[in-house]
């Protein structure tokens, strides 16, 4: 059925490429406000369903491009194990290619790695309809240049993701989510010691009031962490980090451009106006705010990092931060060796890529 | 100090030697003198990397202490078009380093300064010809230290462990390499610098931090290095188990893996390993034991204790004649002093030994293993095996004797056989130590030409004129087809009934 499937892609691809044709390859269609407007023909990878290959003793699960990634998680709670970088759905429809595709991590992401850190294998139909394969189902592979890797994050840019393998981890014993009231000072230091201590934290919320700290692990480790910890006990916590993940607190409701600051955990506040909320101990910080892109990316960078204009109109502009002349040059030059013809989702993570 | 007007002299013509002399010509005016190294007896140091069994001389040395320095030897190379062989500590498996006659090898020896340890952000950056225990140990003070853990890694630079993505006994629960360096400095063949990635978790773009672990030399020479660092963990148990039977040994790894539990390490020795270190350093461990499994656990002291508990259990539900457990610092690392010794302990029982690196999935282990002694018994050569159970990464050490005339041959078709079994097994030829010259028939095994292609193409974007470390880590399609080699596919060969030799 999947081979099938291909087959259509693959023509419609040949297609596309033999006339010049765009395509916006589409999974759920969750994350289109991601990266910059694409024009083209969709390209459903929707067809393309199914779990391929999944033994909860091997820590590993192969599956087609277009299968639901609920569907995906739901089939790896039942035999207790997750991915490990708990990455947003941003709508009900979200495939595992899309998932991989946009490489947005969840609130996990700096205790337990990226999705880039747990993609194992590709196989990829490139924009000359060829199928190819990068990768595989073991942990550990370096024959060959990592070609499956940078498919994460890629934005589609270099081909379709028709089946993808990612490693898994085992669901820890025990969670638990304490809440505490702390300014900015007391949150960065708060946070500073746990960074530098071996403590089961996976994840982290602030909002300028009340710092949230996900403990898991074995049931003794978050016990005493919790203890040493302090604030209060959140009897249920299941929802709150469903909700940072898919952006769905109050917070984020606001008509603002939503920006991302990726940056060293420990940076000093970021001398921008606007509203700030952070993640990933201090890692990801999240900024409503009408300042222009140029004051944002250069904020972003002189404090070790970089922006992406998560939500908002980019007009004609970049939504990432603008990469370096020679980083740029390779960019172009790599596109080309997957994609000739500029068919997919061209100009989604840069103009003219 | 050059002019400018010397730097831009037109590319030499003439032969590969002429090419070579006209560049180091050019070098002498500016390079310290310290910095070039000619004499032919001081040459042969540079011969070989930890492979001996393929060695050539090069053509000359040189060795930067600037980056600066490395810009303007590559664009020299560049204009002269003399190969350039970009060199670590030379301890990699697989001739990575192996010099071309006609060019130089860049050593990166001097680049060994720890250049910032930033323990709020746990990141430290440091130059690439930084051992990997020094960072650890620079980090120590700050209860901090470097998670992948090369058994080479007293020896074995940080710059050669990022072009093998390097791998090691933690990398089981930590990761490999790649997943614990977040920036990289790379000067391209042409003299310019990419800077990718750096001190924030992420970088926009495609991931070509990614795409240059691994990469063995060929795309670009790194010259600086931003490390993760983690937390010590507050405390460590070693178990060792041993066990009447290989096969079962195996199932007692799937099975911890598949109850949950992610070991820091999990490494198996087979009986002649065993006996091998015992002799040598004497670790105190079972020499009447087909298989030994050491497992390591970190965490808090109490969650180290339960889940030693649970490990101890299955062990012993898998079959293990008996486990013991190490918690205090000496005895754990007298369970690690036999593993970690373990390829000098066979260095002493067997004038040569050839080691492999295939890696398999872990529910296979038990077959290829029976394979892999199936397969030494039809080519008369023993097999030591020592490894990275916990990820399936094999490594079958070959005894031969080089003295002997067609010995290496032999040990050699008998390597290509092993790795045969793992691309069959759904695994991979290399899973740490990388291709160099040494795999690059194997390689025409695990990739079609159509994925070769694009790793060829690859290589052209970076490197358009093919003078970073030429002929190694991918086969020519020409290569492949003379070779006759049949790609794997799908994890069956064609014919599996034909006998093959
Ligand atoms: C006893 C022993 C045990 C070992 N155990 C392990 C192990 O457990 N795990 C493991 O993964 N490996 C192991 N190795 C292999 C080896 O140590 C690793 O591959 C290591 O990463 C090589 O580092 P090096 O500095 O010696 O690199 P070299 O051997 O000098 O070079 C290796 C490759 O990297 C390239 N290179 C080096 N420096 C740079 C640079 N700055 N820029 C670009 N390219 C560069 C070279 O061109 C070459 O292709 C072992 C080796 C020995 C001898």
């Amino acid at each position: 059925m999947a081979e099938a499937a291909i087959a259509r892609l693959r023509e419609r691809v040949r297609e596309a490429a033999a006339t010049g044709t765009a395509l916006e390859i589409v999974g759920g269609g969750t994350k289109r406000f991601y990266g910059r407007s694409v024009y083209g023909e969709p390209l459903h990878t929707t067809g393309l369903s199914g779990i391929v290959h999944h033994e909860p003793s091997e820590l590993f699960v192969t599956v087609l491009g277009g299968t639901a990634l609920a569907q995906l998680e739901a089939r790896l709670a039942e035999t207790g194990q997750m991915l490990a970088f708990e990455p947003p759905h941003f709508g009900a429809a979200a495939t595992v290619g899309g998932m991989v595709a946009a490489g947005l991590s969840g609130p996990r992401r700096p205790w337990a790695g990226a999705v880039r850190d747990h993609l194992l294998g590709v196989r990829v139909l490139d924009g000359t309809g060829q199928l190819l394969h990068f990768g595989g189902e073991v942990m550990k592979n370096v024959a060959g240049y990592d070609l499956f890797r940078p498919m994460a994050g890629a934005l589609g840019t270099l081909g379709v993701l028709v089946e993808v393998t990612l490693k898994l981890v085992p669901l820890p014993a025990q969670t638990e989510t304490r809440a505490l009231a702390l300014d900015q000072a007391q949150m960065r230091s708060t946070l500073e010691r746990l960074w530098r201590s071996p403590q089961p934290v996976t994840a982290t919320w602030y909002d300028g009031e009340i710092l949230y700290v996900r403990l898991a692990g074995e049931a003794p480790d978050v016990a005493a962490a919790a203890r040493r910890l302090g604030g209060e006990r959140l009897p249920d916590d299941t929802a709150l980090w469903q909700d940072v993940r898919e952006q769905r607190l109050p917070w984020f409701h606001d008509p603002r451009p939503l920006w991302r600051l990726s940056v060293p955990p420990a940076a000093p506040q970021i001398p921008l106006p606007g509203d700030w909320a952070e993640e990933w101990s201090g890692a990801q910080r999240w900024l409503l705010s009408d300042s222009d892109a140029e004051s944002v990316r250069r904020a972003a960078a002189s404090a070790g990092g970089h922006a992406t204009l998560f939500r908002g109109d980019p007009g004609e502009d970049e939504v990432f931060q603008p990469l370096a002349a020679p980083v740029l040059h390779l960019h172009r030059r790599l596109k080309a060796i997957f994609d000739p013809h500029g068919v997919f989702n061209p100009g989604r993570l840069y103009a003219g890529l | 100090m050059l002019t400018d007007a010397t730097e831009k002299t037109p590319p030499t013509r003439g032969s590969a030697a002429e090419r070579l002399q006209a560049m180091l010509a050019e070098l002498r005016q500016w390079l310290p003198a310290e910095t070039l190294v000619t004499h032919p007896q001081e040459l042969r140091a540079y011969e070989c990397d930890g492979l001996p069994a393929y060695r050539r001389v090069p053509g000359a040395v040189v060795i930067p202490t600037t980056e600066d320095q490395v810009k303007r030897i590559l664009a020299a190379a560049h204009r002269h078009r003399v190969p350039v062989v970009a060199r670590g500590a030379g301890t990699g498996l697989s001739g990575g380093a192996l010099p071309d006659p006609d060019g130089i090898v860049l050593s990166m020896a001097r680049f060994n300064r720890i250049l910032s340890i930033d323990p709020v952000n746990r990141i430290a950056r440091v130059q690439p010809g930084v051992r990997n225990l020094a960072i650890s140990e620079a980090a120590a003070p700050h209860g901090l230290y470097y998670a992948p853990d090369p058994s080479s890694q007293i020896a074995c630079s940080i710059g050669g462990n990022v072009a093998e993505n390097a791998g090691g006994v933690h990398c089981l629960k930590y990761g490999l390499t790649v997943h614990n360096v977040q920036g990289l400095r790379v000067v391209t063949p042409d003299g310019e610098t990419l800077t990718l990635g750096g001190e924030a978790l992420d970088t926009p773009g495609y991931d070509l931090l990614a795409l240059l672990h691994g990469s063995e030399g060929m795309l670009g020479v790194i010259v600086e290095i931003t490390v993760k660092l983690l937390p010590r963990p507050e405390d460590v148990a070693v178990l060792l188990a041993a066990f009447a039977a290989l096969p079962a040994a195996a199932d007692a790894v799937a099975g911890i893996i598949g109850a949950g539990i992610v070991p820091a390490g999990l490494e198996m020795m087979d009986n002649p390993a065993i006996r091998a270190a015992e002799d040598f350093v004497h670790a105190g461990y079972p020499v009447d034991a087909a298989a030994i499994l050491l497992v390591e656990l970190d965490g808090t002291t109490e969650s180290v204790e339960a889940q030693a508990r649970r490990v101890r259990e299955l062990l012993q539900r898998h079959g293990a004649t008996r486990v013991d457990t190490a918690r205090d610092p000496q005895t754990r690392a007298r369970f690690w002093a036999g593993r970690k010794s373990a390829f000098p302990a066979v260095g002493r029982i067997s004038p040569d030994y050839y080691c492999m690196d295939g890696t398999i999935p872990r529910r296979r282990l038990a077959e290829v293993l029976q394979g892999i002694a199936r397969l030494s018994r039809e080519f008369g050569l023993a097999v030591v095996n020592v490894f990275h159970a916990g990820d399936g990464n094999l490594h079958p050490l070959i005894l031969y004797d080089a003295a002997k005339p067609g010995e290496l041959e032999r040990a050699e078709r008998f390597g290509t056989r092993i790795l045969e079994l793992c691309v069959q097994a759904g695994g991979t030829i290399t899973g740490e130590h990388g291709v160099g010259v040494e795999k690059l028939d194997a390689m025409c095994v695990q990739f079609a030409p159509a994925e070769l292609e694009r790793f060829h193409a690859v290589k052209q974007v970076f490197d358009p004129e093919g003078l970073l470390n030429p002929g190694k880590a991918v086969p020519s399609l020409h290569r492949c087809a003379e070779l006759g080699a049949m790609h794997v596919h799908g994890g069956a060969l064609p014919h599996p009934e034909l006998p093959r030799f």
